[in-house]
């Protein structure tokens, strides 16, 4: 089943720049979707093309539609606010409010209006044991959450995601600045949430997109190249020039 | 390779040291002023010169009713100008379209801070005075004096919030949070303490400015407590102008007593802002 459909997609800058051109694909649900490709291939603007995060730059939606659950979420007249809660995004730096461990935790939630005690503490724990932190962290809650390691605020940030109980995660290089053993327990992490999750990856390396890939779409400054699954994309890539940029001859 | 200096670090250090004397010569002048007027005003500290009235044409007694002014009047400007300014900072860095517009408030808020004081004192002789008809009193000279520490504390405060990252913002934002939600919950915070130093600097401008309140509020001999808004009143910078230029026979320490309380005044309340501003440095977390 397709979680989100995307077509015919077209950005546009004010300038006239166009980082993504007649982008037409399927997301499904509870999968691992890689968007993968060289740098300035427009894999970032399309990712936060679904969940509206563009609107706060001057990049525009040209023409197309995306249809989340059949519903296009880029009609004007949609509530952004429960978007962004629907569709969850971590961001390649990990970017922890200036807030205690809890209090970045519970920040979605009580922007939403949620001030029961209770129900704050209870997702506190469940999403960071999700995020696979609660064991480094529970002692310590109050503590600031600047305080942690980098991977460590990596996992704070998707758990704080987690805690809103979004139906789609997007993950924009979410490893690039974590050493190895900390990017395998995000990736592991990943493998456990695609169950509840429809989960959408622009990987930090080719390497990454082919660990975690159940399904990948290659972008090639602004336009989409190929998709398949993550397993033939890898072995046997339809296209001259994705075997090309996975074989390492250029990007 | 030889042990000796080439020309090149000789230049440096020689720059070096220019720089390095450039500094002291900046600094002879502050600590000449501060302790000039400390070692000619302090004689005339007593319990009586900060809680008394002045007597005999303000040659003796004390200079309560000045200090209680400025007092009042600092309040004033605080109670007029800091909502005003923190509200259009807010407006200006937070939400304002980046338009012909917007540019064209900015650079009237900073050519605003180049107006001589005096002309802000003309102006609100005419506009606060005469026109709204509020005489010559604590309101009118409270109002003179926020319009004048306005853009102080607007670019003050602008800068405080840029200096908060972007990337705050967005996060905030990517979690379901309005823009006015992260605006009070996370920029507002983190921006504080810049706000306040600013603040506190526009206010102490505000303490010490004789021209703005010498039509609009400032009283030339009045040894009486103020008791509404509306009432005159006398105010340490203009005393000080008073008894050094307008009184024949008066005693030097009582001139530079009065000078070291406006200098107190003023200096307490640059202390508050450089604690403020290094505490929360340390406590930055970015």
């Amino acid at each position: 089943m397709n979680k989100i459909s995307i077509r015919n997609l077209s950005l546009t800058y004010s300038d006239g720049t166009q980082p993504l051109r007649d982008i037409s694909f399927d997301i499904p649900a509870n999968q691992i979707s890689v968007i993968f490709g060289p740098a300035g291939g427009g894999k970032s603007s399309l990712l936060r093309t679904l969940n509206r995060l563009n609107d706060l730059t001057d990049l525009q939606v040209q023409e197309g539609s995306v249809l989340l659950d059949g519903s296009d979420l880029l009609d004007p007249s949609l509530d952004v606010i429960q978007l962004r809660r629907q569709v969850g995004m971590v961001f390649a730096r990990p970017v922890v409010l200036p807030l205690s461990i809890k209090k970045n935790v519970t920040y979605g939630l009580e922007v939403a209006g949620e001030t029961n005690k209770d129900h704050l503490s209870e997702a506190v724990e469940s999403s960071l044991k999700k995020a696979a932190i609660w064991d480094e962290v529970k002692d310590r809650l109050d503590d600031p959450a600047i305080a942690l390691s980098g991977g460590q605020q990596q996992r704070i940030c998707l758990a704080r995601v987690l805690a809103l109980e979004p139906e789609v995660i997007l993950l924009d290089e979410p490893t690039s600045g974590l050493d190895p053993i900390s990017t395998g327990k995000v990736e592991e992490s990943l493998q456990d949430l695609k169950r509840e999750y429809t989960i959408v990856l622009v990987p930090h390396s080719v390497q990454q997109a082919a660990r975690t890939a159940d399904q990948a779409i290659f972008l090639l400054q602004g336009e989409l190249i190929e998709v398949n699954s993550g397993e033939l994309m890898f072995t046997n890539p339809q296209d001259p020039r994705t075997q090309d940029y996975i074989q390492g001859r250029f990007g | 390779m030889t042990m000796k200096l080439s020309a090149r670090q000789y230049k440096q250090r020689l720059g070096f040291s220019l720089l390095t004397l450039m500094t002291f010569l900046t600094i002879i002048p502050i600590m000449g002023v501060v302790i000039y007027i400390i070692y000619l005003g302090l004689p005339a500290i007593n319990l009586e010169f900060l809680t008394g009235f002045p007597r005999e044409g303000m040659r003796e007694g004390g200079i309560l009713p000045a200090i209680i002014g400025t007092f009042y009047l600092t309040l004033g400007t605080a109670i007029f100008a800091v909502p005003l300014g923190i509200g259009s900072a807010i407006y200006l860095s937070e939400y304002a379209p980046d338009n012909k517009a917007t540019q064209l408030i900015r650079i009237a808020i900073i050519n605003l801070a180049g107006i001589p004081s005096v002309v802000y004192g003309l102006f609100g002789l005419g506009l606060f005075v005469l026109f709204l008809g509020f005489g010559t009193s604590i309101l009118a000279g409270s109002l003179t004096l926020s319009i004048m520490t306005l853009p102080v504390i607007i670019s003050t405060t602008e800068e405080a919030l840029r200096a908060v990252p972007q990337s705050f913002r967005t996060v905030s934002m990517s979690l379901g949070a309005t823009k006015w939600q992260t605006i009070r919950r996370i920029v507002l915070p983190q921006a504080l303490p810049g706000i306040l130093t600013g603040v506190i600097l526009g206010l102490e401008r505000a303490a010490g400015e004789t021209a703005p309140i010498l039509f609009t509020v400032a009283a030339f001999f009045l040894p009486r407590l103020p008791n509404s808004p509306l009432d005159a009143t006398m105010a340490l910078p203009y005393h000080l102008y008073v008894i050094s230029t307008q009184v024949p026979g008066m005693p030097i320490k009582i001139q530079y007593g009065t000078a070291l309380v406006l200098l107190a005044f003023v200096l307490s309340m640059n202390l508050v802002a450089t604690a403020i501003r290094s505490r929360a440095r340390a406590r930055r977390q970015w």
